[in-house]
């Protein structure tokens, strides 16, 4: 299982063809406490950068963008009800939506866990 | 309303080390580098506060004194730039009022406070908001009779107790806090720390807002946060909790092109003004205090957990634009989303249904009665003189 990471804070987590997309630890921070996620239908195709759901937190709303190009195949339904398992465990149970890969050049492009690492401490 | 561009150094309160040693997130606030946040984060914050007691450091607003020979010349020089009645304001009682351009649009809204020390007989406590504190001081100075003149206390720090368990922490420190009346001030002191407090607040809740020199301030905020029901709660909480209260945000809620009828003040302005005007904009607010104001400010609540934001256009269920959020966010305590914005009067009924437009989506929503949390001031009546 390999992860990235993108420069707006998503993160991909990549099993066969299947890419999870949710935001980073870091992001969530950065967000406070997260009162409401909206989640694309399954089924629409998403380019990499393109709006892919949106996480309201108390203070203000962000969008998610696609770290890659695919086809939405699953989102996550929980966080409509419980929006604060985005805070909890970002990088596993507070994940968006899953994706069929468009392009593996475009994963390999972005950031590996140690990249965004660095990323992270240069902001 | 001046704003400092981004080249001005950030103002800092004198608790600015205190909230840094806490940990908060500080952002950029009228001109001040204020708490937002503090680890803990606005949920938790705005909880406490409805729990317990939050403390707020509210030090970036303006406090000053007009000061005049006696009461009613003070109160007429003042009624002369505000719709609240000044003249008939008792010793220690408060009362919230807004200062008025000519044309009846809102420059500011503040808190006035007639001192309980006959002694003061003749000054009137204002506290306005940051970001408008300088055009407001120059506004009300060049407006002043020969007599009576404006002091602004640069040299005082303000810090808010806010929460049900507010009053049990000042009764163990502060003589006489726990016996004052919901909107009333008192000179007092805090394990001997001279303060000049007020029973109201920003939140809802009951509470207290605290006066305080400079140089005592970190002091008497460790004092405060060293009490078991005592939480810091940056400006974050403190945006959510008054939304819930249903308190309007200068600036947002109303400004300049919205009048004290049009922005759902009524109530602050008492039988007398609203008969004898006399006060900027007084033929525009007695007209519409008569006809009815063309639009006004409502709630508004949601079926979904979507939250409208500021700006947010506000639609009849036939797509018809008719106004826009001008607050809005997820209520913590509610548990839903809520805001504020204006609509035609004639859509201004509770219960009547709409859409707000967020992401290009209509929401449904519902135009609401506020507060949308009950508030909970202490009644309590003045028995003695406050």
């Amino acid at each position: 299982m390999t992860i990235r990471y993108s420069k707006d804070h998503e993160y991909v987590r990549l099993e066969g063809d299947v890419a999870t997309v949710g935001i980073s630890h870091y992001a969530q921070e950065q967000l406070g406490d997260v009162v409401f996620v909206e989640l694309p239908a399954v089924g629409k195709i998403v380019e990499q950068g393109g709006e892919a759901a949106v996480v309201e937190s108390v203070k203000a709303a962000s969008e998610v963008y696609a770290p890659v190009s695919g086809e939405v195949v699953e989102v996550n339904s929980e966080l409509e009800a419980t929006p604060a398992t985005v805070n909890e465990d970002a990088e596993g149970k507070g994940w968006f939506l899953k994706l069929k890969l468009a392009s593996q050049d475009e994963f390999n492009a972005l950031m590996s866990e140690a990249d965004y690492k660095a990323y992270l401490e240069s902001l | 309303m001046s704003h400092a561009d981004d080249t001005t150094p950030l103002l800092k309160t004198p608790l600015h080390a205190a909230h840094a040693a806490l940990g908060a997130k500080l952002v950029p606030f009228a001109g001040y580098d204020m708490p937002v946040q503090y680890p803990t984060g606005i949920l938790t914050e705005h909880n406490w506060t409805r729990e317990s007691a939050g403390l707020f450091d509210v030090s970036h607003m303006g406090q000053a004194s007009l000061i005049g020979p006696d009461h009613a010349t003070t109160a007429k020089a003042l009624e002369a730039l505000i719709p609240a009645d000044m003249l008939n304001l008792k010793p220690g009682q408060q009362r919230y009022s807004q200062l008025l351009a000519e044309d009846g649009g809102i420059l500011d809204d503040l808190m006035v406070a007639r001192p309980s020390d006959p002694t003061k007989d003749g000054v009137l406590l204002l506290v306005v908001n940051a970001a408008c504190k300088t055009d407001d001081y120059a506004h009300i100075a060049a407006r002043l009779p020969a007599g009576v003149t404006l002091e602004i206390h640069e040299d005082r720090a303000l810090i808010a107790l806010q929460g049900p368990k507010a009053v049990d922490v000042m009764a163990r420190h502060a003589p006489g806090a726990a016996d004052m009346a919901f909107m009333t001030v008192l000179v007092t002191t805090y394990d001997g720390i001279p303060i000049s407090i007020s029973r109201s607040g920003y939140t809802g809740e009951d509470g207290y807002e605290i006066s305080v020199a400079d140089g005592d301030a970190e002091t008497l905020w460790n004092k405060l946060l060293a009490e078991p029901e005592v939480k810091p709660i940056g400006l974050g909480a403190r945006d959510s909790l008054r939304l819930e209260a249903g308190l309007c945000l200068y600036g947002h809620d109303i400004d300049t092109t919205t009048s004290p009828v049009e922005g759902a003040l009524v109530w602050s302005i008492q039988k007398r003004r609203r008969e004898e005007g006399g006060f900027p904009g007084a033929a525009r607010i007695q007209r519409e205090l008569k006809d009815g104001p063309a639009r006004v400010r409502v709630g508004l609540t949601f079926e979904g957990r979507a939250p409208a934001r500021e700006g947010a256009e506000i639609a009849t269920k036939d797509g018809t634009i008719v106004g826009r959020i001008t607050s809005g966010g997820f209520g913590p305590t509610l548990g839903a989303p809520m805001a504020l914005g204006y609509v035609p009067t004639a859509l201004s009924a509770p219960g009547t249904k709409v859409d707000v437009i967020v992401r290009g989506k209509p929401l449904p929503a519902t135009i609401a009665t506020t507060p949308f949390v009950p508030q909970r001031y202490v009644r309590k009546t003045a028995t003695k003189g406050a």
